[in-house]
């Protein structure tokens, strides 16, 4: 990765882990036995995130079904005109007509991507109820109304910073000084 | 990531990357196209003006079509019935409507080199949609998109195009981009209608006997007889080309392969192309048609990410 100025580890792997692992429950504790409800990773980077929690959850109940997908927000974006974003593959293989839906993503910072996802969703149909769950929530930044259901950690931060969750060999949430 | 180019005038300006990425957006959209919903906001601050001086179907439906599903708003335009019957210029009619706020202009014009004309004097981003017998850069991304989605990809592919190359802008952009992309290109028809050292400039094979490049080819992309832009004998009869150059399912069944066959459009059935070759489940000239949205849709969204202020 590049050279990042003033970096501050703030999960290292085990703290990461056990974070998600949690995140699981509380989406059993709501949503067993999984009848009604499916899960949704935002592309490209809430997808590691939905990945451990759909896996963990699956492994923790072999016996359920969990409809998973994977949305691409690329063309709701409000901002794509400063830098065109390459789309990625939205896969969603059942309706969500109806459904509880758990959007699932790694950072939530303006809410200006949930609200893309959201305008995503309602493109695929109506769905019965929309829940929010997010692994690092970056509080008062907020430019939009939208407060998630399900955070991992919360934290401070000011706007020249960035929060980035590192997915190599050694798993990691950091908080650098941007270059902006 | 971005398109090299603030304009689409021609394959000919195009990077290798550019048009990976084209392609690669268009299969994105081409799933927009299949949900329920097949509309997205990305250009809903977006007005585009389709400027046709030359007639079109499927083209400017296709370009229309991209542009609704983008949420763009769009103004159409067309030389007869228009003020260009009372001598307004070309550049003055387009000025008159970018001073309407528009943001991109969509062209198609009989005269080679137009859009390169007006993209050195205004600052709209600009489509071109054909013009005369230069390029056609959207018809060679759909053709591309339709190839490879068949093939798995066109490097190292055979393509054969065969027909008036001469007067074909079609022609000229699929060899452009397939040059580019790096696939082997045939030449085939009458030596009329293929033009002289056409061979050397773009380093493609030239034969004149149709069945030879069908028998060579994995594709094969047949073009229309522009009546309408040859203004000398070229060949002696339609029924005459069809004999000598048209392709029968007789000649396609006697191949020892099964080979993809395209066509742009309009097709004249029973001269190029007889009807069965055009209804047979080897034409693809429907998924044509079909891709020709969704990359125009992908076009147009790479092209407005750079939109500067017409203001």
């Amino acid at each position: 990765m590049e050279k990042l100025k003033g970096v501050n580890t703030i999960m290292e792997e085990d703290q990461l882990k056990l974070t998600l692992k949690r995140l699981s429950h509380e989406l059993i504790e709501n949503h067993y036995p999984f009848d009604n409800t499916c899960f949704i990773g935002i592309q490209p980077r809430g997808i590691p995130v939905s990945d451990f929690i759909v896996q963990y959850m699956q492994s923790l109940h072999p016996e359920c079904k969990f409809p998973y997908g994977k949305l691409d927000i690329t063309f709701y974006r409000d901002d794509f005109r400063g830098q065109i974003h390459i789309p990625n593959i939205t896969d969603l293989p059942f309706s969500i007509e109806g459904k509880k839906v758990v959007l699932i993503d790694d950072v939530l910072y303006t809410g200006r991507t949930i609200r893309a996802a959201m305008d995503a969703l309602l493109d695929h149909g109506r769905a019965g109820k929309v829940e929010l769950c997010i692994l690092v929530d970056r509080k008062f930044s907020r430019e939009l109304p939208i407060q998630p259901d399900y955070v991992g950690k919360s934290i401070d931060s000011i706007v020249t910073q960035k929060v980035k969750v590192i997915w190599g060999n050694e798993k990691k949430v950091v908080l650098y000084e941007g270059i902006s | 990531m971005h398109l090299s180019s603030k304009h689409l005038l021609g394959i000919r300006d195009l990077h290798r990357e550019d048009i990976t990425l084209i392609l690669d957006t268009a299969r994105q959209f081409k799933d927009v196209l299949q949900r329920p919903i097949k509309k997205v906001p990305s250009l809903r601050d977006v007005t585009i003006v389709n400027l046709f001086y030359e007639n079109s179907t499927r083209t400017r439906i296709s370009f229309e079509l991209a542009e609704k599903r983008l949420s763009a708003d769009t103004i159409n335009f067309s030389a007869s019935g228009s003020s260009v019957s009372k001598g307004e210029t070309l550049l003055d009619t387009v000025n008159n409507i970018l001073s309407m706020k528009v943001d991109m202009v969509v062209m198609r014009h009989s005269a080679t080199g137009a859009p390169h004309f007006l993209a050195q004097h205004i600052p709209a981003a600009i489509v071109n949609a054909g013009d005369g017998i230069n390029e056609h850069p959207t018809q060679a991304l759909l053709d591309a998109l339709s190839i490879s989605e068949r093939l798995g990809g066109l490097e190292g592919k055979k393509v054969a195009i065969i027909g008036d190359i001469m007067h074909s802008r079609v022609a000229l952009s699929n060899i452009y981009l397939l040059k580019k992309m790096g696939a082997e290109v045939t030449l085939a028809g009458p030596p009329t209608l293929i033009p002289k050292y056409i061979r050397e400039s773009f380093g493609v094979n030239v034969t004149y006997n149709v069945r030879e490049a069908l028998e060579w080819c994995d594709v094969a992309n047949v073009l229309r007889i522009q009546l309408e832009r040859q203004n000398q004998v070229l060949f002696s009869s339609l029924r005459e080309y069809n004999h000598a150059y048209g392709i029968s399912k007789k000649l396609l069944d006697s191949l020892d392969k099964e080979i993809l066959i395209m066509h742009p459009g309009p097709i004249n059935r029973g001269v190029e192309l007889d009807s069965d070759v055009a209804d047979s489940g080897q034409s693809i000239i429907l998924d044509q048609v079909e891709n020709g949205v969704a990359v125009r849709m992908a076009v147009l969204y790479l092209l407005s990410g750079r939109k500067e202020s017409t203001s």
